[in-house]
């Protein structure tokens, strides 16, 4: 091989290594990414069972109810419609009724959100901004709940 | 005092105008006078610039409430050394501190700096005074720490009892060193660009400052990490938070600058791309600063949100990355580029590494951007977490690990691989007898977790096998090697350190992720759970009082293979009334190099109490091996060669004579 020849073939590697990197980036963010929805948003949105999403919201009052050894159940709310989440392992420090929390996981074939990690505010002052920002755009935002 | 403070920053503002004009119209001028006004004024900005930082600090000590900040992050009941760390526990105060880390790098160049030529020193000092008046202004006019309150309340609103831990006092101090200290790098560059000139020499003065902020940024993730573990009671030791990944995009940009300011500076190529790796590094840093501090991302690291305050940043960050890249577009053409070299050489090993670190550097800025710009654009929220790293990050960072232990052992300009190889086949052998041994006898191993254990074993034994061969084990008598050994230069022991400790890192995360276990229950006092082959005795529930908090502590015993009792493991819930704020203290027992980790959840109606364990094996090595990455860097450092301004002495009798600096 010539000189020039070497040279456009380290180039060409190169390039076709960083186009690798940027296909599987692509595939990855189509994928791989969960969506955040607030459950008035899902009537809308087909989400099917088995796809990792985002739920954020409000815990519904009076729906707290711990079941068997570290399975709780929940509702997440917008005020507009509701959603059954149940969730196995221990909630954030923050978990309260009408506080703003995230949920992640998937709908099971029987209609409930099944969350592996709930996730709720850091500390008293904020609320999750997804929340913060999905019950401003729903008009149902007070004040008073942050 | 806090007036004093707040004169002293507006001052250190306005010399550090002076400090960008006067020395770069000097340099420009070819005026030795005007150039000299830089290192003076860069110490006093310093100088002033830390008694703002004590005047604040001393508020924090004395809870002096009719400061704003302190009113707002501080509490008079909370322990002296959480009222001292709170200084920097808040957006206005962590300001203050990257200002401070900011002019002591800029004060270290105007001290330790006297030989270097007079136009490149003011042109590097003018670019430090650059970034510092641009965050001075920001801080004095968005975030200012000194604004008093009138009536001063009696009490303060408690610091965030997250933050209220040992970890403040450490992470973000050592994550801004690092941070901050590749701004000196990027200084140097701009300067190097201002003059239209480079050469080796260049890179001799900037690769210890790159090791510096290298080191420290390690420390700062490192700690961070195992911060987030003990802290949060998720047991998790990396999330792939946008936060996270605004500390890891420098480190990793870093490390590549690390490696190839080596080609430039032993073989004098590279240089244009280590100029703009320099850039890059810092460009990193100050985007991961828009991202903590602009209030874009909610996290416990987004102290507040205002709006004004993001605007500020993300118009710095545009003027300086923008700023330094058109320069960069304009005069890189003007500098020369270097001599050739063969792709198989440790001139192409390192350049691999970087091609592999900046496409992952890139992976991870995508992974961290795209999000916020889908949202600006079209509105759709989307998190992108560890599915998405596994896919993009993972396969970059695996062939990448497979070379490491190729590069030191390839000569320059032209390697021979198949000698490398042959020196590398008994860690190669240990390698896969690591991986097999892993899949064959340890039940529930996979296939990724045998090929980690394999990769971990092939870093740290090729780590060594570095050592092995420069000291010329097996081709010289024993006392001959041991002579060899001890005056192997310390970069070799530095790189061989690093290297090391990336496996040990690796070994750690393969151990925790693979094969560690975990258990999900609710427990009543007296009964026993087992994980693991290691039993616990839950004993109960007491409360106890602390300084600014009550907390229900859960004690678990660890029971010995025996029966015995081996030691108590608590976890409580913290309550702190100011701020109405539950916490969770996790237990953590470390038994060698793994933890038994114990988070306590809520009680249940029937006095049962939602337990979470987890077992980790190995978990110790992710931090462990960070801290090994800290002391390869360290020994590195203790290389004459770098020391700048020594010129190379052979002798080492010339050596013990020349003075250190």
């Amino acid at each position: 091989m010539t000189r020039r020849q070497k040279r456009m073939s380290v180039i060409l590697a190169g390039l076709a290594f960083l186009g690798a990197a940027a296909g599987l980036t692509f595939y990855a963010l189509g994928q791989k990414a969960s969506y955040f929805y607030m459950p008035a948003d899902l009537a809308t949105a087909s989400v099917p069972p088995g796809q990792r999403i985002r739920l954020g919201g409000l815990v519904e009052k009076g729906t707290i109810m711990r079941g068997q050894g570290a399975t709780v159940a929940f509702s997440v709310t917008d005020k507009q419609k509701s959603v059954k989440v149940t969730y196995t392992g221990i909630l954030p420090d923050l978990f309260r009724e009408e506080q703003g929390v995230i949920t992640e996981g998937a709908f099971g074939p029987d209609g409930v959100f099944v969350a592996d990690s709930v996730l709720a505010k850091h500390d008293e002052r904020y609320m999750p901004k997804e929340v913060a920002d999905g019950l401003k755009a729903k008009g149902v935002w007070q004040e008073s709940t942050n | 005092m806090v007036e004093t403070g707040h004169f002293a920053l507006v001052l250190a503002f306005a010399l550090s105008l002076v400090q960008m004009l006067v020395p770069l119209v000097g340099a420009r001028t070819g005026n030795q006078r005007l150039m000299a006004v830089g290192g003076p004024v860069t110490v006093t900005g310093f100088a002033l610039t830390a008694l703002s930082f004590a005047a604040l600090a001393s508020a924090y000590a004395g809870s002096d409430f009719s400061v704003a900040s302190v009113w707002e992050n501080s509490h008079s009941l909370q322990p002296m050394i959480y009222k001292i760390t709170g200084t920097w526990g808040n957006h206005e105060g962590s300001m203050l501190l990257w200002v401070l880390i900011l002019t002591f790098f800029g004060a270290l160049v105007a001290v330790f700096g006297n030989n270097l030529p007079a136009t490149l020193k003011a042109n590097v000092l003018a670019v430090q005074g650059m970034i510092g008046a641009a965050f001075f202004l920001f801080i004095l006019a968005t975030s200012n720490p000194f604004i008093r309150l009138n009536p001063a309340p009696i009490e303060g609103r408690d610091l965030n009892p997250i933050l209220q831990d040992l970890g403040l006092a450490i992470h973000p101090p050592m994550l801004y060193l690092g941070y901050v200290g590749f701004s000196i790098c990027f200084s140097f560059s701009v300067a190097a660009l201002i003059e239209g000139r480079i050469d080796a020499s260049w890179a001799r003065w900037v690769r210890p400052w790159t090791l510096v902020a290298w080191m420290f940024l390690t420390g700062g993730i490192a700690m961070g990490s195992y911060w987030a573990y003990y802290e949060l009671g998720w047991g998790g030791f990396w999330f792939w938070d946008p936060v996270e990944n605004a500390s890891f995009m420098p480190w990793l940009a870093g490390t590549a600058l690390l490696h190839s300011a080596i080609v430039m500076e032993k073989r004098s190529t590279l240089k244009i791309w280590t100029l703009l790796l320099a850039i890059l590094t810092f460009s990193l840093s100050l985007l991961g600063t828009f991202l903590v501090r602009s209030g874009v991302l909610t996290s416990v690291h987004a102290f507040a949100t205002d709006p004004a305050r993001g605007v500020f940043i993300l118009c710095i960050l545009t003027l300086f990355i923008g700023g330094s890249l058109a320069l960069f577009a304009l005069r890189a053409s003007r500098l020369t580029a270097g001599g050739l070299f063969h792709p198989i050489s440790r001139e192409g090993a390192l350049v691999l590494n970087n091609l592999f670190l900046t496409t992952a550097t890139a992976t991870v800025l995508v992974g961290t951007l795209y999000p916020m710009a889908l949202e600006a654009l079209t509105g759709g929220k989307i998190s992108v977490g560890a599915p998405f790293f596994d896919l993009t990050f993972g396969p970059l960072m695996l062939p990448l690990l497979a070379i490491v232990p190729f590069g030191p052992l390839l000569a320059w300009k032209r390697g021979d691989v198949i000698a490398a190889s042959q020196r590398l086949m008994a860690a190669f052998a240990l390698a896969i007898t690591a991986m097999l041994v892993t899949g064959l006898f340890i039940d529930g191993a996979s296939v990724f977790a045998a090929l980690g254990v394999g990769l971990a074993v092939w870093l740290v034994v090729g780590a060594l096998t570095d050592l092995a061969v420069k000291s010329g084990f097996g081709a010289v008598p024993p006392a001959a090697m041991l002579r060899r050994f001890a005056g192997l230069p310390r970069s070799v022991f530095g790189t061989a350190l690093a290297h090391l400790g990336l496996g040990l890192t690796l070994l750690g995360i393969v151990g925790t992720l693979c094969f560690g276990t975990e258990k999900i229950l609710s427990m009543h006092p007296g009964e026993t759970v087992e994980l693991s082959g290691h039993t616990l005795r839950f004993e109960g529930l007491s409360p106890r009082k602390g300084p600014n908090f009550t907390e229900d502590r859960g004690r678990f015993l660890l029971m010995g293979a025996d029966g015995n009792a081996d030691g108590m493991i608590t976890s409580a819930k913290r309550f702190y009334p100011v701020r109405q704020t539950v916490t969770t203290e996790s237990g953590i027992r470390t038994l060698g190099l793994s933890q038994l980790y114990l988070s306590l959840g809520d009680e249940n109606n029937d006095g049962s109490v939602v337990v979470r364990l987890w077992w980790k094996p190995l978990v110790t090595l992710i931090w462990g091996g960070g801290l090994v990455m800290m002391a390869g860097a360290a020994m590195s450092l203790l290389d004459r060669r770098l020391r700048v301004g020594a010129p190379a002495k052979r002798r080492k009798a010339a050596a013990a004579l020349a003075s250190p600096t």
